[in-house]
């Protein structure tokens, strides 16, 4: 029916059916992509706008019924180049990182200001709690919400900062009025919208299937299955064993097994309807501990054992020690719920190639698994950035790109594929279920002598970047203590479940909960307060690692964990009720920096220094991702500093330019960060010598130290440099309902140097948000590898009325190497908040909380602790499982392969 | 016809006869969740959002009708005399749902979760019903939930609003879920004291297939001394006992049943302490 609604001020006369939401019509009918589409059920708040000056979801207002009515989106809120109060106060109080949420919390907040000109705190993170934001834990958007309201009062960013300074984000103009293009806002002429079906087994062997009717849909231009794809059917970071399309088996619930493009959406959906695939079922192996039972059914036909290590240092059998504590903990699995859900649109080149604009964390090594799957050399794979509405590891892993690009290449017309919320949940990897049995052993008067542990961790059902959290999940089991007997004995075993991968933390957070959980329990036993306990025992600079490895780099741990412990506790609240316990907790964790085992770790960057208009510019041209944390903010500070500059340009990434490696790792401001640093300094030294005003452009690599993979003793240089984090968590628990509300989060970060403290406070802010999500209300539900929450309805992340303040500190203690001594800190506080955060419960209820997130039956003693049965199984065939050859090592981080 | 976008309730229930396909929709906060996911497609929609007469509401002979298109936030604004509804409304969701979502949605959808339900099933509310062929009748709330998502609304029936004789005495509205906001209810409990009677009404939502009553605790406490810590400890054992909570993925039974008695217990502590 044809409907009349003004839009901004403009009348619109459209026609839409019964069942497009006014989202749709916004995004797909008037290109007014600044309403974000990212759950689709009314939880998120990201596509709130007025209609009729009332505040709604336009996810959930049947388009027809905005017919006689007026809407206002976010991009009415600045008056031309004038921005918006609240729009420049998210800009000056750092509340914008990757952005995907920033219009529906401005339109929130705006709503807010006109009921309430000034709201306290309490009343901002109500008005706000249905506006979910994953990178800033909040903080910075309230700050922004006084800002705004009061005008003064808080630190502002600096318009054109350097290094050290709170810069303004220099994408952030385009993120607060909604003109930032993600993955899921491209468009192109004559597009087509592509469709994945995926098996609802988790194992299946696939008879046939039939996709005659689905190709009569009206509109449907391609049917695509496991038979149509043209290279090698296989993809992955590390093994190629994932299929593109599944032909014979299904290993998961939510594998791809077809794809339909069609010129609508709706098309493209009725025809996947109408795909029939004949499964027949097979035993599903859903339990990590059951995958090594030598009856097992087997996910892969070279066994469930993805990766074996075994560590061992000194003896810890003949160690003597005058206690143990010995502890069993288990983390479940994680999502990274990114706000922007996957997308990209994939246009056919008139050379027969392919150009892939999409949202990633590596644009290289999606091409290196993109073009042997298309069957085309990689110079015919071109890949752009679009804007990355967060990561935090989920898009480490192709998920939209090879599928579009099939599509595409076998249309001949551009397809876009961007998934829905409940597709995005089954479309990227996981954290990685993980089960611990860790034994302390130590002197009376609390010197750690012997660390034993044994990992488990589950892989699903395809490699991923498994092998990779395995060693570093192994390699952190001891903790940032020093240990001089330990034996790790650590194991990821391939299941039915849905795959995991990269999630902020990359094993570090599961092995924390554990050790930092198990020396509580020995500070307990030793009478010893905790925070001494750990600072007895501190890595510092010198100290050698289970694996052999000697910290050459800072490790200013026992700074940290003073400077943590120092900052002031919350007054306890007046009135509180009988039944309102507090308690405090403490935890130290810590993680690698950049790539580990051998691999060859580099980025690359170029600068461009001009003349300009207004006094020089330089361009930045790199192929390192900005997913939302500030790299891009960070390089131009960089520059400023190297060349004083004012104007700084970030190109847009692309596989044009040199690798740059992953965004990940905590490792992009030291290692593109390093790489922009030598770049500049090439050109001001040939700027200072021939005193020329002509442009100059320089190129420069970065290589970190070198580092080994591990010897048969599980010993070598495994990692390049190390950051450290403390976390003090104040929690208030209802101790007759079983509800924690976390009350205060302090935290102390190993920076090397602060080069943006506005952007590092927000990484430890949101960081640590993550990690609350983790320690009370996360947790994919998984049964017999079927998963039920699989909706922003029931996986829970936490509100603005769920994160508390953070009080950041920064220990700065450069590291030897790293441009002006950074460290990268991206992923410390979402490491430490989840132990620290369960310790305090531990310490308001007194109960044995070994497992995570905990339930409010865990906190009433309704549900007994975690059990095992015993010690960790030790697989039949330790050491590096025997990979097929038709694996192909050949891509990704295949270098890491070959070292070991 | 995509949509029918009828003036007055009559011409409404004409629709509902004659295009039974079209499906109804007020604030469309529980619908387009399941059109968004392909699990619903509507033919048509009839839109129920100009009906002033549902959208209304007002006392007459001492009872209250609530049309089934006041929104939350409405309720939240202008339904302040009735402090537990009040209570339940901003427990809804977050500003953006509260502004849509309508207490005849709530109904109609029937979840034994519906925040708004267990306070309607303490005020013993009649569910007001029209339908063009036999016009209207009230449904005991009771009458009316039938199960989980499953009312005994006719086909051609629509919810016109609900209607309630207001007791005096005082009352309140709990709900528990595992975060601060945008969580939907793990258990909640409604009281609602009748001081006439000297008897409670209490209302258990989320731990039984519909909202229910909790019979034997409110049987047990008009013979009570609710200043009496044992006797409202019993009172809370026999409203967990008259639970019948299940195990699913937003929690367990037995929380569900232990959070009934914490909060029964609270409530009438509360309320006794607010009519002393």
């Amino acid at each position: 029916m044809l409907i009349r609604v003004a839009v901004n001020g403009t009348e619109h006369a459209i026609d839409v059916s019964p069942g497009t939401s006014l989202l749709t019509l916004l995004r797909d009918e008037l290109g007014l992509t600044g309403t974000r589409n990212a759950c689709e059920e009314g939880e998120c708040g990201s596509c709130s706008v007025w209609l009729d000056g009332v505040l709604v979801c336009s996810c959930l207002v049947p388009a027809l019924q905005a017919d006689g009515r007026e809407v206002r989106t976010v991009e009415a809120l600045a008056a031309g180049e004038e921005l918006h109060p609240l729009q420049d106060a998210f800009l000056a109080a750092g509340a914008v990182q990757c952005g995907f949420c920033t219009p529906g919390l401005l339109v929130a907040a705006a709503d807010l200001l006109a009921r309430n000109p000034d709201p306290d705190d309490r009343e901002i993170r109500e008005a706000l709690a249905g506006n979910f934001c994953r990178c800033t834990g909040y903080q910075k958007i309230v700050d922004a919400v006084h800002l705004a309201s009061r005008g003064t009062g808080l630190p502002r960013a600096v318009e054109h900062g350097a290094v050290g300074e709170s810069a303004r984000r220099v994408d952030g103009i385009p993120k607060v009025t909604g003109a930032f293009a993600y993955g899921s806002d491209l468009r192109a002429d004559t597009m087509l919208r592509g469709v994945t079906l995926r098996s609802p087994y988790p194992s299946a062997r696939i008879r046939s299937i039939e996709v005659t009717e689905a190709k009569t849909v009206p509109g449907v231009r391609a049917v695509l299955t496991a038979d149509d794809v043209p290279g090698r059917p296989t993809f992955g970071l590390e093994y190629c064993d994932q299929p593109v399309l599944a032909s014979d088996i299904v290993r998961y619930e939510g594998e791809p097994v077809a794809l339909v493009a069609a010129e609508t959406l709706e098309q493209a959906r009725r025809a996947a309807e109408l795909i029939k695939v004949d499964y027949e079922p097979l035993p599903v192996l859903s339990d990590m501990e059951d995958a090594l039972c030598p009856d097992a059914p087997q996910v892969h036909e070279f066994g469930n054992v993805l990766r074996h290590v075994q560590i061992l240092h000194g003896d810890p059998d003949a160690a003597e020690a005058d206690v143990w504590v010995e502890g069993y903990y288990e983390t479940p699995m994680q999502d990274q719920a990114a706000l922007g859900p996957e997308a990209g649109l994939a246009v056919p080149t008139d050379e027969g190639g392919v150009e892939l604009q999409t949202s990633t964390q590596w644009l290289h090594v999606d091409r290196q698994q993109i073009a042997p799957c298309l069957n085309l050399p990689e110079e015919k794979v071109r890949i752009t950035l679009a804007g990355v509405g967060g990561a935090f590891g989920s898009r480490e892993d192709i998920h939209v790109q090879i599928h579009a690009c099939l599509l595409a290449l076998g249309t001949g017309r551009p397809v876009k594929m961007a998934y829905g919320r409940e597709e995005s949940f089954r479309g990227h990897v996981h954290r990685h279920p993980s089960r611990t049995w860790i034994r302390y052993g130590a002197t009376k008067d609390g010197r750690l002598v012997a660390a034993d542990v044994r990992l488990l961790l589950d892989g699903g059902a395809y490699t991923s970047s498994s092998p990779a959290v395995l060693a570093n999940a192994s390699t952190f089991a001891a903790g940032p203590y020093e240990v001089p007997n330990v034996r790790v004995e650590g194991t990821v075993v391939y299941t039915n479940n849905p795959p995991c991968g990269a999630m902020r933390g990359f094993g570090a957070p599961q092995v924390c909960f554990a050790y930092e959980s198990a020396l509580d329990a020995l500070a307990a036993k030793l009478e010893l307060d905790p925070v001494e306990l750990r600072l007895r025992n501190a890595l510092r600079t010198g100290s050698v690692l289970p694996t052999g490895q000697v910290l050459v780099g800072s490790a200013p741990v026992r700074e940290v964990i003073e400077t943590c412990a120092a900052i002031p506790l919350p007054e306890p609240e007046p009135a509180r009720a009988n039944w309102i316990r507090r308690g405090v907790g403490f935890a130290v964790g810590f993680k690698n920096i950049a790539y580990s085992e051998g691999f060859d770790d580099s980025a690359e960057a170029t600068v461009t220094l001009r003349a300009g208009a207004d006094g020089p510019v330089a361009e930045v041209r790199t192929a390192a991702v900005d997913s939302g944390q500030g790299l891009y903010t960070v390089l131009a500070q960089i520059v400023r500093t190297e060349l004083g500059v004012e104007q700084v340009v970030v190109s847009p990434a692309d596989t044009t330019y040199g690798s740059a490696g992953s965004t990940s790792a905590s490792r992009q401001t030291t290692m593109a960060g390093a790489a922009v640093q030598a770049a500049c300094r090439e050109i001001r030294a040939l700027r200072d010598a021939n005193g020329t005003a002509e442009e100059i452009t320089r190129t420069a690599t970065y290589h970190h130290r070198a580092t080994t993979g591990f010897d048969e003793q599980g010993q070598g240089d495994i990692h390049t440099s190390f950051a450290f984090v403390a976390e003090r968590a104040v929690v208030e628990v209802d101790v007759e309902l079983g509800l924690a509300r976390v009350v205060q989060i302090a935290a102390a970060q190993d920076a090397g140097l602060v080069v943006n403290p506005q952007g590092a406070e927000g990484q430890l802010e949101g960081g640590a948000a993550i990690g609350l999500g983790l320690a009370l209300t996360e947790e994919l539900q998984l049964d017999e590898g079927h998963l039920h929450n699989g909706s922003f309805t029931d996986y829970l992340i936490p509100t603005a009325l769920d994160v508390p303040p953070v009080i950041t500190m920064f220990v700065t203690v450069p590291e030897p190497g790293a441009p002006y001594g950074v460290k990268g800190i991206g992923e410390l506080a979402t490491i430490a908040a989840t132990p620290a955060i369960v310790a305090a419960v531990r310490a308001a209820t007194g109960r044995v909380l070994n497992r995570v997130p905990v339930t409010p039956d865990d906190l009433l003693g309704l549900r007994a602790p975690a059990a095992t049965a015993g010690r960790a199984p030790i697989p039949d065939v330790p050491g590096q499982l025997a990979v097929p050859e038709y694996l192909g090592l050949g891509i990704g981080q295949q270098e890491l392969m070959k070292a070991r | 016809m995509d949509v029918f976008a009828p003036r007055s309730l009559e011409e409404a229930l004409d629709v509902r006869v004659a295009h039974p396909e079209a499906t109804p929709v007020a604030g469309g906060t529980d619908l387009m969740v399941d059109v968004n996911a392909g699990r619903i497609r509507p033919k048509a929609l009839l839109d129920l959002s100009h009906v002033d007469e549902i959208g209304s509401w007002g006392r007459d002979n001492g009872r209250v009708f609530l049309g089934a298109g006041v929104t939350f936030a409405r309720i939240g604004r202008e339904l302040t005399e009735f402090h537990s509804l009040v209570t339940a409304a901003h427990s809804v969701a977050s500003a953006q749902i509260r502004n849509r979502a309508t207490i005849g949605g709530n109904l109609a959808t029937a979840s034994p979760a519906g925040d708004g339900i267990p306070v309607l099933v303490a005020y013993e509310a009649d569910v007001v019903a029209a339908a063009a062929r036999t016009g209207r009748r009230r449904i005991p709330l009771g009458n009316f939930l039938r199960g989980p998502k499953s009312t005994t609304l006719a086909p051609d029936e629509l919810i016109a609003g609900v209607e309630w004789q207001p007791v005096a005495g005082p009352g309140s509205f709990a709900k528990v879920g595992r975060r601060n906001a945008m969580v939907i209810a793990v258990a909640s409990v409604c009281i609602q004291v009748d001081e006439e009677r000297h008897s409670v009404r209490l209302a258990l939502g989320s731990v039984g297939p519909t909202v229910l009553r909790a019979r034997r605790a409110e049987r047990f406490a008009e013979g009570a001394d609710w200043h009496d810590p044992a006797a409202v400890a019993e009172f809370a054992r026999l409203a967990a006992a008259d639970a019948r909570p299940i195990d699913d993925l937003r929690g367990t039974a037995v929380h569900r049943r232990h959070v009934v008695e914490v909060l029964a217990r609270r409530a009438l502590t509360q309320v006794e302490e607010a009519r002393c």
